[in-house]
């Protein structure tokens, strides 16, 4: 059988694929920009991460395709592959010299190859150890494939533990003292700060705590998957959380939603609102395209009539950049205004739209989008809306009289109006409502065939979708104070239609998961700044070819399951009997 | 007494026409089969009565009332209900789902209802869920709801939409080729079924089928087209020996060839 023999394509073409993302990652300045920024302090920098992450993935991907359960194949791949990915990046190295390839490849430049070669004199000298790392870490790639599937999980969890930690340890370092803090403890929090981290990134000590404690407990809810797996399997009665473990849950992670802020700090605090605000857009724009299929590029709209709405009903100084006079109204009084009137436009745009389909909807909700855009920047609204130089002096929200200014305070605000989107989508979805919009979404002839209003459902769906967007528009206008044209461009719709993609299209955990990743991570990772769209273009990519469904695809329901079990069960005596 | 009967009904693609002053009187509680060779216009004529289609001639009265260019979900509502010649399940939801969205005629609930979780609205949805799954066990698909419509084996897909078209509680069911792709055990099952329906449930069946063992099995009358015009109709017995039929389906001059069986 040709299974027996050893897959030496698969090396050279893994091995050369390894090669590729090295180069690749080299020359974009990933490895050459975060040479001072560790992960495990003075043992990894980020830069040099990034190499053994490369080689460790190529080792494991190899050992994949060669090992065919045997240690020797799968060893000779991961470090063959690893060996030739590293080849190519020496001959970068050796190449820049001569070549002088800075002149075409910016980041070709002295200072990659001094990460590169360890900063050693002359720099050949630093090829043995960069090799010599690279066969060690796709070695050890290779290897962890061969464990057995749990442990080689757990493992993988723990690697990926220590580099996210490592990565975010400035901010996690912050929170542990803020928790801390909150219980008036600072002294344990300065000792156990010590243990896990350095100045810079993780302790040694901290890495190595991190790696095993994730492995640990990886490993254990493995353990205890397969044990419910088996007592359902042997037909025990089913396994149900206790009721005093549930409602323990519901209280820990309600005071973990209040005390958020303190725990994170306004900088984390910060991000979490811009997620929220964007997580409740997600939730409007996951009813128009992900339940009712209605493919809307011009969401962006709908944000910005709600956050002008507010503005022109709150701001405070109308009267000095405009024609218009102050109305003076309240947070509280405007943003239902601002809500319905997004959904009076809402159901404008629906109404001409009704008979389009895919698209051609996409063309024009598109133009629409851009037309709003294009109305507030204009000088003929000018008198008006104030033009480019946007609305100032917008109200902010208070509540029992105090004031909300800060993103620590506007956050219950904003978790709040996202925890009730979220509500009302769940309502929603698992009620005629829901289902019209879905059948609408498989086939929209058929559904108008089984009696659904196709008009009233398409609208339905435009007015709650716009009103969510409405809503995150207004408390966008109360966070800046301030807003101006500039703030509602397409990129907001295309931002928005991505995370609920990326989250899984028509799921609702999948909304918050998607605006975490794709709104929430590049906040985090400030000083990826310049490689963010990178980033975020590789990760979209990379995510429709392995795992289109998104993160967290919506799941069918169980809805015929309740009484076939207790049907079910009550038959088993009898057959028993006979 | 006549359930539907459409009348010169004429209905034109540019200058293709594709049905042709066809007049039909379906009796109450009978099974009425429409055949004809591919492209006769069968189709195109249940899309005229269930409104996917206006035609451009005549008048379709159903139960008394006239329904000729009425949106189709209000024709649904009125108790006309189809499946497909290709089946048009709803793929991404389960099968439950599918005869929960048939059932969209029979509730009432608001959309504020569900929202703000109501008992009126609960309890209409605890109706439907039984009822769905009442409709699935008719169909013999228990245990399958949950399944994705699109996971269904071929079979139960057919089954599925008959589910899902009966779930709106219709007075006339229209089934374009129900036993499409099946093999002649499945056939014969589907055959019975139909019949069941009728019998069971009281509800008129028209019917698309080119199985002609189907089609003389169980109509109670028959109409033949062909180029979109109604050639002939009578009972299956009357068909069989119809020439004109014979030619439609063999070509000129096989009709001299049949015997009359």
């Amino acid at each position: 059988m040709k299974a027996q023999t050893f897959d030496v394509k698969s090396v050279f073409k893994l091995g050369g694929l390894g090669g590729f993302t090295l180069l690749y990652l080299s020359l974009v300045g990933l490895v050459s920009n975060f040479v001072t920024r560790d992960v495990i302090s003075k043992t990894m920098s980020l830069s040099f991460a990034f190499v053994i992450i490369t080689t460790f993935l190529f080792g494991y991907l190899t050992a994949r395709r060669t090992s065919r359960r045997n240690w020797f194949y799968a060893v000779g791949g991961g470090v063959m592959s690893g060996a030739i990915g590293i080849a190519c990046l020496i001959i970068l190295v050796l190449l820049t010299a001569p070549l002088n390839l800075q002149a075409v490849f910016v980041n070709a430049s002295p200072a990659l190859i001094k990460v590169l070669t360890f900063g050693k004199e002359p720099f050949t000298a630093g090829l043995l150890p960069l090799t010599g790392w690279a066969v060690v870490s796709s070695l050890t790639g290779a290897m962890v494939y061969m464990l057995p599937p749990n442990i080689r999980r757990a493992v993988i969890a723990g690697v990926v533990a220590v580099i996210a930690i490592g990565t975010l340890a400035q901010l996690l370092s912050d929170v542990v003292e803020n928790i801390f803090a909150l219980l008036g403890n600072k002294r344990a929090s300065g000792a156990l700060l010590k243990i896990f981290f350095a100045k810079k990134g993780l302790s040694v000590s901290g890495a190595a705590i991190i790696f095993v404690l994730t492995i640990l407990v990886s490993a254990f809810s493995a353990w205890r998957k397969q044990i419910v797996a088996a007592k359902e399997q042997s037909g025990a009665a089913q396994t149900q959380t206790p009721k005093e473990i549930k409602i323990a849950v519901w209280i820990v992670s309600l005071l973990v939603i209040l005390l958020l802020p303190n725990i994170f700090g306004s900088y984390l605090s910060e991000i979490v609102v811009t997620v929220a605000i964007y997580t409740l857009m997600g939730f409007g724009l996951n009813i128009v395209v992900g339940f009712a299929g209605l493919l809307d590029l011009g969401y962006v709209a709908f944000f910005a009539i709600g956050a002008y709405t507010m503005a022109l009903l709150t701001s405070n100084q109308m009267g000095q950049t405009t024609e218009l006079v102050n109305t003076g109204l309240s947070f509280w009084a405007a943003l239902p205004i601002s809500i319905g009137v997004a959904v009076l436009w809402g159901i404008i745009l629906g109404v001409p739209v009704l008979r389009m389909r895919g698209d051609y909807l996409a063309i024009v909700t598109l133009g629409f989008g851009e037309i709003i855009r294009v109305l507030a920047l204009s000088n003929f609204l000018q008198p008006k809306i104030g033009g480019a130089q946007g609305i100032l002096g917008i109200a902010k929200p208070v509540v029992f009289g105090y004031e909300l200014v800060s993103s620590q305070q506007l956050y219950y605000l904003v978790v709040a109006a996202a925890l009730l989107a979220a509500y009302v989508s769940w309502r929603m979805r698992d009620s005629r409502a829901g289902r019209s919009w879905m059948a609408m979404r498989e086939d929209e002839d058929v559904a108008e065939a089984m009696g659904i209003n196709l008009i009233k459902t398409k609208l339905l769906a435009f007015a709650t979708g716009a009103a969510f967007s409405g809503f995150a528009g207004a408390i966008f206008a109360a966070k800046l104070g301030s807003i101006y044209p500039a703030s509602f461009n397409l990129l907001v719709s295309i931002n928005v239609l991505s995370l609920i993609i990326v989250g899984g299209i028509g799921s609702l955990p999948g909304v918050v998961i998607g605006a975490v990743a794709l709104v929430g991570l590049p906040e985090l990772l400030r000083e990826f700044s310049e490689f963010r769209m990178l980033i975020f273009g590789a990760l979209l990519v990379g995510m429709m070819l392995f795992k289109p469904e998104g993160f967290w695809p919506a799941a069918a329901q169980k809805r015929e399951l309740h009484e076939f079990e207790s049907e079910e069960v009550e038959a088993h005596p009898a057959s028993e009997a006979a | 007494m006549t359930i539907l009967s459409a009348k010169h009904v004429t209905k034109r693609f540019g200058g293709l026409v594709a049905v042709n002053d066809v007049s039909v009187e379906i009796a109450e509680q009978s099974i009425f089969s429409v055949i004809g060779p591919n492209g006769a216009g069968k189709t195109t004529f249940f899309n005229c009565i269930t409104g996917f289609y206006t035609p451009e001639e005549g008048d379709i009265i159903f139960r008394g009332e006239h329904i000729r260019g009425i949106p189709a979900d209000h024709i649904t509502r009125q108790g006309i209900s189809r499946t497909y010649q290709n089946i048009r399940l709803f793929a991404n939801m389960t099968a439950i789902e599918n005869i929960l969205v048939g059932q969209e005629p029979q509730l009432k609930s608001h959309w504020l209802g569900a929202i703000f979780n109501t008992p009126g609205t609960r309890r209409e949805e605890e109706y439907a869920h039984k009822e769905a799954r009442r409709m699935l066990r008719f169909v013999s698909l228990r245990g399958m709801g949950d399944h994705l419509a699109k996971n269904l084996p071929y079979g139960a897909q057919r089954r599925l939409e008959i589910a899902r078209a009966l779930a709106s509680r219709p007075k006339l069911l229209l089934l374009d080729e129900p036993t499409a792709g099946m093999n002649p055990n499945e056939t014969a099952e589907m055959t019975d079924f139909i019949k069941m329906i009728r019998d069971e449930l009281g509800i008129t069946i028209l019917l698309i089928e080119h199985d002609m063992r189907v089609v003389m099995g169980i109509s109670d009358w028959i109409t033949v087209l062909d180029y979109g015009a109604k050639i002939a109709e009578g009972n299956p017995e009357e068909i069989r020996r119809n020439p004109r039929v014979i030619e439609a389906y063999l070509g000129t001059g096989a009709a001299g060839l049949a015997k009359p069986a």
